[in-house]
């Protein structure tokens, strides 16, 4: 809980640092979001996408 | 059904709940329910949407029924499922059917070779498959057309200048541009694969005219493009055997592609869509159980005002 009351305190409270809060959090989750999003589906497709083969014919 | 449904409630089905049930059952806060009128309607509306509906699905059935044609068999598609992407050397092989068989008669004239990079082919083969071609360009400076070789920007050339042109070569058929096919054509890839592997010979009765071949998977069995899919029809550049059935199994894979270019795109939305709406649910269901927890937790006391 105390965790909590301090990221009330510093964070939270005063409106620049709560935007400043949610535009970081935004870029951080969003950053996260994709890879993860990307990374399961090249697990998922291992060997059929272009970037599996690609090296086969590339100079 | 309502004897399943008369056994487990029992007599709970004829209680009176008071004004609550039918409050409840018609999602309604008025004590008196729905109206006379009201009720008319919105039947009314419901028979004939169900109506209308259930006519739609039967023409539709009877429409498949009463064809003579054959109903391909679905095969295991690799890009079929939600999270699976194109297999991107079977589309690449069947560029190679497209362009080695297919490419005689059947214009692709919405694909550019622009759109094989990354897909199928670098940009430096891209490059070298677009400078094959000669392509119709100008005018130029002293206003002539000339021929030059192809660029990353152009379109895949078309065998022949018009549709006419392509009647008169092919006795009378078109040969439709593939570029859309396999969404234009009901079955799709299944249908694509089962009707260039499904020729044969046709049975006693059915007439054919000059030049027509039979194929039970087309509408009418009589098609007017032969049979071009033969082991050793073409040759892939990666070594795969090229029998009948790997062929049209790759080039029904490419015109999907040149379908719907979109698709491995889609497929990693899916994964993104489901991964958000799975957190969103989360925090609604919470939302919820907040919201509710006061109402569900609460107790009305009637006290009655004594007389006295």
């Amino acid at each position: 809980m105390s965790l909590w009351t301090t990221l009330n305190r510093v964070i939270f409270k005063r409106t620049s640092t709560f935007v400043l809060a949610g535009v970081a959090g935004a870029f951080f989750f969003e950053r996260t979001f994709e890879v993860g999003s990307v990374a399961i589906f090249e697990t998922l497709n291992k060997g059929k996408l272009w970037k599996d083969i690609k090296h086969k014919y590339e100079q | 059904m309502a004897a399943a449904v008369g056994r487990i409630c029992g007599a709970r089905l004829l209680k009176s709940y008071g004004v609550v049930g039918p409050q409840v059952a018609q999602l309604s806060t008025q004590s008196q329910g729905w109206s006379r009128n009201r009720k008319w309607i919105l039947s009314t509306l419901g028979v004939m949407g169900g109506g209308v509906g259930a006519l739609l699905f039967a023409l539709e059935q009877s429409v498949q029924a009463s064809g003579s044609e054959a109903h391909p068999p679905h095969q295991p598609w690799n890009h079929f499922g939600w999270y699976q992407s194109f297999d991107h050397a079977s589309v690449r092989r069947g560029y190679e059917v497209y362009k080695q068989v297919c490419k005689a008669c059947h214009s692709l004239q919405y694909i550019a070779f622009r759109n094989l990079v990354g897909v199928s082919h670098t940009e430096d083969e891209a490059k070298a498959e677009a400078a094959e071609v000669m392509v119709k360009d100008g005018p130029d400076e002293e206003g002539n057309f000339f021929e030059r070789p192809g660029k990353l920007s152009d379109y895949l050339p078309s065998p022949y200048p018009n549709e006419n042109a392509a009647r008169a070569a092919n006795n009378g058929a078109y040969p439709p541009d593939l570029s859309y096919i396999v969404s234009g054509r009901k079955g799709g890839e299944d249908y694509i694969f089962a009707l260039l592997t499904g020729y044969v010979d046709a049975p006693a009765g059915v007439v054919l005219r000059e030049g027509q071949n039979y194929n039970p998977y087309f509408p009418g069995g009589a098609i007017s493009m032969a049979q071009v899919l033969y082991n050793e029809a073409a040759e892939f550049s990666d070594g795969t055997p090229a029998t009948a059935s790997q062929m049209a199994k790759d080039v029904a894979t490419f015109l999907r592609w040149c379908s719907e270019p979109e698709l491995d795109e889609r497929r990693l939305m899916t994964i993104k869509a489901i991964g958000i709406f799975s957190m969103l649910a989360a925090v609604v269901y919470y939302m919820k159980r907040h919201k509710w927890s006061t109402m569900k937790s609460r107790k009305l006391a009637f006290k009655p005002v004594s007389k006295k």
